[in-house]
């Protein structure tokens, strides 16, 4: 019995060890670079600054092809969105507008930047009105065919979940940014509009090199270096795709602490039940 | 074995009930003073974790229906909409998206457990057929729910798996195009596929009670597979069970949540975040882990039909087990030929599922060097697995001789030293 | 069953009901907690509760004119009521009204449902906003829903000339008040601000 047991327990491993593996066999590219991120492991949370840079980043860079559909500006000021706490006006301290990103100045201010189209109004016409904390981030396209035929045939694709619908997630966001610096392996025909980057599947993309040294300004003086807005906006993008994720964290631990006191509990009244029967 | 019914109602309203509707007295005979062999170990646990796994998918899934939307345009969007939006919603999802994974790990423990110790061998056949359609019926809500997020794996996986059908020969055309309600998987099929997703629970739970049924039936099998000779071979099922089984569930839940709550993508696959695009086919289209060994059975066989064939030849071939194997012995534990055969088909099992998650050109690792790629390597799985029920059980019970086995239940936890001579027959 | 008989040993017998009663209410109460989810999931999103503000723009309304705007999934009446409506809805003595409290949200609970605490006078004004009392008075903002059962009274009917609802017949006059029939309040006044001298957002 106890090889039996034995032989399961090493079966159990090979299935955990092999599919991971599995992911990244299926294309000829490079593995991502491997990244330290505030956000990784179970006690790992976003950092609030750096979500803040990586929505200047998405904003002034990313924006101008990528649409991320959904998300609303009120999104940016959801507890634990890079906006949540606000420093007022000639105050030292910040307001949690977390239950209300509606009232939040600063979601407002941003979303007021936007021209929004809404309608139709009474005369049947559409019109334009600057944003709202509810309105969606709008796209920078009509619609897809827009998109597509503005970038040589290529869809830029939506952002929204971009960490989580690309196996690799902030690590292959990240390094595919910083990917451009390569040199071209020499069987390999890049067509123009088109760039090599070897985190990309197929090596090549359509997507130019988009960031430079101090494209944008960070407002909290931090030098506008390729490396950190390649990490900004990544994190910025992780948050993204799940904005509940420090929550889920938190969450976990007390769920988790509870399942082990129930279990030891239920184990030690298994244990006092059974004690006296021979099995 | 479940004898007379000891429950003696105690109040006036409990005689009235129980000469009008003897639902109490059935609960206590089932899982109250139900004699329960008391020599069960804790793979014998996952009947009532898989039980909580049923609930769990239940409940998580009724109230998930309140916000998804199934309609090609939103479907996507709406499941968005409940990670983000919705109270809670981030945390329901994750429980019912993990709570599949989790629920075939079980019933796969589960299935093993009774292939090990005989639990499908007479008077336990019905229980165990029961059990297959159990399994069938959550493989399809699993496909279907798969579906509904409507992500590139939900429709290209929706897409593959329909046109299996077209493999039957004349009416395979025309059952396709009934099954996707149009020339392609589209709104139609996302709509019934929604509207089957949410029934099929509700059919597991029905086989589910007909499976205790016939469990209370002949009563527990038990790691001996020696039947019940008297009452010194059981306990009543509570306390002894509940508390056991309640321990054993504590612990499945604790490997679960570590998954919601820190893990939550693991068992699923990135493409499924990519919105659902007719036009563009993901490089690599694997179903969900635990549909792989049958993906690599489907794809061992070069012809479109055959391969169908034998997947669910696969399964088929579950039902017919008990009267495949041939042996007297229940137990695998006093089979000590049978023993490591089945430890092969574990392995075999596991290695149909890895084959089905990697390409089939592309080398086993460690096996390079003999030219074995994982569709030769899946080949060979799929003849042990049928290898194993075709011709090892049946021939097994000729050749093995088994080991000496206890005089009864409580002998074998005694040691034989203080067991009651087995005077009373058993069934 | 042997263990059935022997357990009659005081100490042993202390501390097992203890683990056992521990591991109850434990797991109990675990279920209670886990129940939330489930029930606050229903409540309103957060999506919802993001658009429960409706900005109104009221350039546009002349004198005697009024508009319906849906907040919070319900239409509200917006009128720029003439002077002769408001002294009219002025005159009225508020003791002898079917309901004389204001159902107003931006003043205190149970108010006197008089014309001036039932007009858009009563709105919270933003910062650095002014707003021409007169013509705050002449604003009058309330569901659309008769109290009654829920029906959209039609404007301009009735015996007061403001509101009727078809469905019961409860008449409502210039300030929104219950003065004829089965509806038991006047129609609700929602939460409102100015945020500037011409825009109201309700929410």
């Amino acid at each position: 019995m106890k090889n039996i047991h034995r032989a399961l327990i090493a079966a159990a491993g090979v299935l955990a060890v092999g599919v991971p593996v599995a992911a990244w066999a299926a294309g000829e590219y490079k593995k991502p670079e491997e990244y330290t991120w505030s956000f990784e492991g179970p006690f790992g949370t976003f950092d609030q600054a750096q979500l803040q840079r990586g929505w200047v980043v998405y904003a002034q860079v990313c924006a101008a092809c990528h649409s991320l559909e959904h998300l609303d500006f009120r999104h940016l000021g959801m507890d634990g969105g890079p906006f949540d706490q606000v420093q007022l006006p000639g105050e030292d301290y910040y307001t949690d507008f977390s239950a209300d990103p509606n009232q939040n100045p600063v979601i407002r201010a941003i979303a007021a930047e936007y021209m929004i189209q809404d309608g139709p109004d009474e005369f049947g016409d559409m019109f334009e009105r600057p944003g709202r904390p509810s309105d969606s981030i709008p796209s920078p396209w009509e619609n897809e065919q827009q998109g597509r035929s503005a970038n040589g045939g290529a869809y830029p694709p939506d952002l929204s979940v971009i960490t989580k619908a690309r196996y690799g997630g902030p690590e292959y966001i990240r390094s595919l940014l910083l990917g451009y610096d390569y040199e071209v392996p020499e069987d390999l025909e890049v067509r123009p509009g088109n760039y090599y980057n070897p985190y990309m599947s197929g090596q090549v993309i359509a997507m130019p090199p988009v960031l430079f040294e101090d494209g944008v300004v960070y407002e909290d003086g931090t030098a506008a270096t390729v490396d950190q807005m390649a990490a900004d906006v990544t994190a910025f993008l992780t948050w993204a795709g799940e904005p509940h994720m420090d929550a889920r964290k938190s969450l976990g631990f007390i769920v988790m602490a509870y399942l082990l006191f129930l279990s030891i509990l239920l184990y030690a009244a298994y244990k006092v039940l059974w004690s006296r029967v021979k099995h | 074995m479940s004898g007379p019914s000891t429950y003696e109602p105690k109040t006036g309203i409990e005689r009235w009930l129980d000469s009008r509707l003897p639902i109490v007295r059935l609960g206590w005979d089932s899982f109250v003073d139900f004699p329960t062999p008391k020599n069960l170990n804790y793979w014998y646990t996952f009947g009532g974790i898989l039980t909580v796994c049923l609930m769990v998918q239940i409940l998580t899934g009724i109230v998930l229906a309140m916000h998804y939307v199934p309609h090609v345009d939103y479907a996507f969007a709406s499941i968005e909409r409940i990670d983000r939006d919705v109270n809670f919603g981030w945390l329901l999802r994750n429980i019912h998206a993990v709570g599949a994974s989790m629920f075939f790990l079980a019933v796969y423990l589960h299935i093993f457990r009774g292939l090990y110790y005989g639990s499908y061998k007479a008077p336990r056949e019905v229980l165990w057929i029961l059990g297959v359609v159990i399994y069938l019926l959550m493989m399809a809500a699993a496909f279907l729910g798969y579906v509904l997020p409507w992500g590139q794996m939900s429709f290209w996986g929706a897409t593959v798996i329909t046109e299996l059908f077209g493999a039957i020969p004349l009416v395979g055309g025309p059952i396709t195009e009934w099954l996707w309600g149009g020339f392609a998987v589209g709104n139609t099929t996302l709509n019934r596929f929604f509207s089957l997703h949410y029934l099929i629970p509700f059919l597991i739970a029905g086989v589910v009670g007909l499976h205790i049924w016939a469990l209370h039936v002949p009563g527990n099998n038990n790691p001996t597979g020696i039947s019940v000779k008297s009452s010194n071979d059981t306990l009543p099922f509570h306390p002894y069970y509940t508390v056991k089984d309640g321990f054993a569930i504590a612990v499945f839940l604790l490997i679960f949540a570590f998954f919601v709550f820190f893990w939550p993508d693991a068992l699923g696959h990135a493409d499924n975040y990519i919105e659902a695009d007719p036009l563009v086919t993901p490089a690599h289209i694997v179903p969900e882990w635990y549909l792989l060994p049958f993906y690599a059975i489907l794809r061992a066989v070069p012809d479109k039909l055959g391969g169908v064939i034998l997947m669910f030849g696969a399964i088929a071939v579950l039902f017919v087990l008990p009267w495949l194997d041939t042996s007297k012995v229940r137990s695998m534990r006093y089979r000590p030929m049978a023993k490591w055969f089945f430890v092969i088909f574990l392995l075999a099992c596991l290695g149909l599922g890895w084959a089905g998650a990697e390409l089939p050109d592309k080398m086993v690792p460690g096996l390079e060097a003999i030219g074995v790629d994982f569709l030769l390597f899946g080949r060979v799985l799929t003849i042990y697995y049928f290898a194993y029920f075709l011709v090892i059980l049946p021939v097994l019970g000729f050749v093995e001789k088994p080991t000496e086995r206890p005089a009864s239940i409580d002998a074998s936890v005694t040691g034989g030293k203080s067991a009651a001579p087995a005077a009373a027959p058993a069934e | 069953m042997t263990d059935e008989t022997q357990t009659h040993d005081g100490d042993g017998e202390t501390r097992r009901d203890f683990i056992f009663i521990a591991a109850g209410v434990t797991a109990a109460a675990g279920g209670v907690f886990t129940l939330w989810p489930f029930i606050d999931q229903m409540n309103p999103a957060a999506d919802t509760l993001a658009q429960s503000t409706t900005e109104v723009p009221l350039d546009s309304l002349d004198e005697g004119m009024g508009i319906t705007v849906m907040f919070r999934s319900r239409p509200h009446f917006v009128r720029r009521r003439t002077a002769a409506e408001v002294t009219e809805a002025t005159d009225v003595d508020v003791a002898r009204l079917p309901d004389n409290d204001a159902r107003n949200v931006n003043i205190e609970d149970g108010a006197p449902a008089t014309d001036e605490n039932r007009s858009a006078v009563t709105a919270t004004v933003a910062d650095g906003v002014e707003v021409d009392p007169a013509y705050a008075r002449s604003i009058l903002v309330t569901g659309a829903n008769c109290t009654h059962l829920g029906c959209v009274p039609t404007g301009g009917e009735g015996d007061y000339d403001a509101w009727f609802c078809p469905c019961h017949g409860s008449h409502y006059d210039t300030a929104g008040r219950i003065r004829r029939g089965p509806a038991p309040e006047n129609l609700p006044i929602p939460p409102m601000t100015f945020s500037s001298p011409t825009t109201l957002v309700l929410g």
